[in-house]
């Protein structure tokens, strides 16, 4: 099984988050960036099928320069190669123009299936992966927690509300979005990251998968940022402060006294 | 502007979902303020009920999309009916809730009709020629306002809570039901085998009257008995946030929040969780909200009675000892 597998770095869960000058993005210097969550499931998910099956994942990523090291991550864990779509046109996209121009880099591969995480954690449109199947004419499935191949067809479990799930079958090829905690992600081995070393990474740009450099980035999208801050707040905790002895006895007098739940 | 504003509903085998609601109150806010017409969309194997329900409220029309092929939801079917009753018809602007149905095929539809497409909305306010729209990136963590770049038809899907279903306004007499023909002959190529729920939940926290909740922020498995300490202090239940069970450091049934489980209890202390929106909707309606986290700007401060910053290896422990000595138990 050929697996294509789309990977987003974004900043760490932790990091901190600096507005730049541009009012738009954030702060880029010294960000502390990671895989998407979602997607680490992802190439988990397509490492398992690879081992159970045969074939190979290719990691595939839009991003600057920096985006080499998600990209060498992923290698390190397992992935066969990756491309890697890095050229200032791409950026400033919204979902549907990153879209495109991840539709037109996984076109020319071949592949069985395509696996994406349901969502970015930076940005969160939670659209790229069922635009990229629509674009090609694929079937799509979301949330997914479980993957069985079944030759032409795949059955995928499919997570619902509050505890609810539906069991799927899709024909081949197709595109599933994993949801986080699909199987645990494994770490990348010291062997693991030497190998990635030698590694192929395709760096392309629109022209080399046969766009125009007006058709991705912000010169394609539909729907534009204008502004990006920090929320006032409206309403909100009660910050109690003061050390931990001192706050957390102010807290228990006031859960028993003013909230009255102690 | 142009078109007509649709407000697409969502059905399930209970009939019209209260979301739907939600979604009529944010287009009649839009409608108002562009002086558009506001129709409802109803998509169903029977939609009668639904309809009726809708044309209650203050819209032009309800358009009524009804299908064999619309139960159970497909994103083949589904797609395929709004793809022709937006080509038939022209609106302008297409308003959908971000459920987890319409995540799965509304992305599609948007690149079918090339639409724009501002997802998971929050708010909306109007600045000159623009309907500005606010979503919350990051996790919540910043806002971030957003504005179609297009002129072509456009699509806003509404977080679940944003809008409030009881500001649905009624309308002044029974609207027009409009039934819109629709040719779903193609098959679905997703079939669908099986709905069902897991386990049993095995522990049951909607009935705990305490629950200590835990997140990420624990950083492992190795130290969840400072949280668990602090719920035995309490005699509450353990709960946590989706990553430490997808991690595996508590069983799933202890999960909070859109995935997990709703719950109410007298008290709710959240440890080392930031307050994704998946998370909140499971325990935003406690009585009395705590959070413990380092991070200031943590959301999670938004819903929250009270709240302490810092370092939860600090705060957990003191909290155990002093609940125990309040209780005579120290
Ligand atoms: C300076 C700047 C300006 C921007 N301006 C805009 C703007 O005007 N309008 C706008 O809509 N957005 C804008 N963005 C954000 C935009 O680039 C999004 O990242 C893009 O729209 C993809 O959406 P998403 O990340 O929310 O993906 P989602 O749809 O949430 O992601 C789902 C999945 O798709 C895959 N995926 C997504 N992105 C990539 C990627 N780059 N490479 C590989 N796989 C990927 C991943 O598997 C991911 O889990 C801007 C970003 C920057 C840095
Ligand atoms: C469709 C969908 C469904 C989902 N369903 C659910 C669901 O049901 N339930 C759910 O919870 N999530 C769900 N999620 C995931 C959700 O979006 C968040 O990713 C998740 O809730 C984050 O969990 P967290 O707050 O524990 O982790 P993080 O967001 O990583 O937050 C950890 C927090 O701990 C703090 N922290 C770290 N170290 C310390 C310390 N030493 N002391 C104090 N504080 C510290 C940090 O400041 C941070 O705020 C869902 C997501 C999607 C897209």
């Amino acid at each position: 099984m050929k697996i294509a597998v789309c990977i987003k770095q974004v900043p760490e869960g932790d990091a901190h988050l600096k507005i730049d000058a541009d009012g738009i993005s954030i702060a880029d210097a010294d960000l502390a960036t990671e895989i998407n969550e979602s997607d680490q499931y992802a190439l988990e998910a397509g490492l398992r099928l690879v081992e159970s099956q045969g074939g190979e994942v290719v990691v595939v990523c839009l991003g600057r320069d920096r985006a080499d090291e998600a990209i060498r991550r992923a290698l390190a864990m397992g992935a066969e190669r990756a491309i890697h779509l890095n050229d200032p046109a791409f950026q400033g996209g919204d979902a549907a123009a990153t879209a495109r121009a991840l539709t037109a880099a996984i076109e020319r591969e071949n592949v069985d299936l395509i696996l994406t995480g349901l969502q970015s954690d930076d940005a969160g449109w939670a659209q790229t992966g069922p635009i990229l199947a629509a674009r090609l004419g694929w079937p799509s499935a979301t949330l997914i927690m479980e993957i069985e191949p079944e030759g032409d067809t795949i059955k995928v479990k499919r997570e619902l509300e509050a505890g609810w799930f539906q069991w799927l079958r899709l024909p081949l090829p197709a595109l599933l979005t994993i949801q986080s905690g699909i199987s645990t992600v494994r770490y990348a081995t010291l062997k693991g990251i030497m190998g990635a070393k030698k590694k192929e990474i395709t760096k392309v740009t629109p022209v080399d998968i046969g766009l125009a450099p007006d058709e991705v980035g912000a010169a394609g999208r539909k729907t534009r940022t204008t502004r990006l801050y920090v929320p006032e707040k409206t309403k909100g905790a009660e910050i109690i402060e003061g050390d931990a002895a001192t706050a957390v006895a102010t807290l228990v007098e006031k859960l028993q006294k003013e909230a009255k739940v102690l | 502007m142009a078109g007509a504003i649709w407000a697409v509903t969502e059905s399930g085998d209970d009939g019209l979902k209260s979301i739907s609601f939600e979604v009529i109150a944010c287009g009649q806010a839009l409608a108002e303020a562009l002086g558009s017409p506001l129709e409802a969309v109803v998509m169903a194997a029977d939609g009668s009920a639904a309809a009726e329900a809708l044309a209650a409220k203050r819209v032009e029309a309800v358009r009524v999309i009804e299908d064999a092929a619309l139960a159970p939801y497909t994103p083949d079917a589904y797609t395929a009916a709004l793809v022709e009753a937006i080509k038939a018809e022209a609106p302008s602007l297409v308003l959908f809730p971000h459920s987890y149905q319409s995540r799965d095929w509304v992305p599609r539809l948007a690149a079918e009709v090339d639409a724009g497409f501002i997802s998971d909305v929050v708010a909306h306010h109007i600045d000159g020629d623009d309907t500005v729209f606010v979503r919350q990136p990051y996790q919540g963590k910043l806002n971030s306002d957003c504005v179609f770049a297009g002129d072509g038809i456009n699509i806003v899907s509404l977080q679940s809570g944003a809008y409030l279903a009881d500001d649905a306004a009624a309308g002044d007499g029974a609207a027009e039901i409009v039934k819109q023909p629709v040719n779903l002959a193609a098959a679905s190529r997703t079939e669908v085998l099986e709905t069902f729920q897991e386990v049993e939940n095995k522990v049951d926290l909607s009935r705990a009257e305490v629950i200590v909740a835990v997140g990420r922020g624990i950083g492992k498995q190795e130290k969840l008995p400072v949280v668990e300490e602090l719920a035995e202090a309490l005699g509450a239940q353990l709960a946590a946030s989706r990553p430490v069970c997808d991690n595996e450091w508590l069983p799933i049934d202890r999960q909070i929040g859109s995935s997990g489980q709703t719950v109410t209890p007298k008290l709710y202390i959240a440890v080392g969780i930031s307050g994704a929106i998946q998370h909140l909707v499971g325990m935003k309606n406690s009585g009395t909200i705590v959070a413990i986290n380092k991070d200031a700007n943590a959301p999670v401060f938004s819903v929250s009675d009270y709240g302490i910053v810092g370092d939860l290896f600090d705060i957990v422990p003191e909290l155990t000892n002093q609940i125990r000595e309040a209780k005579g138990t120290g």
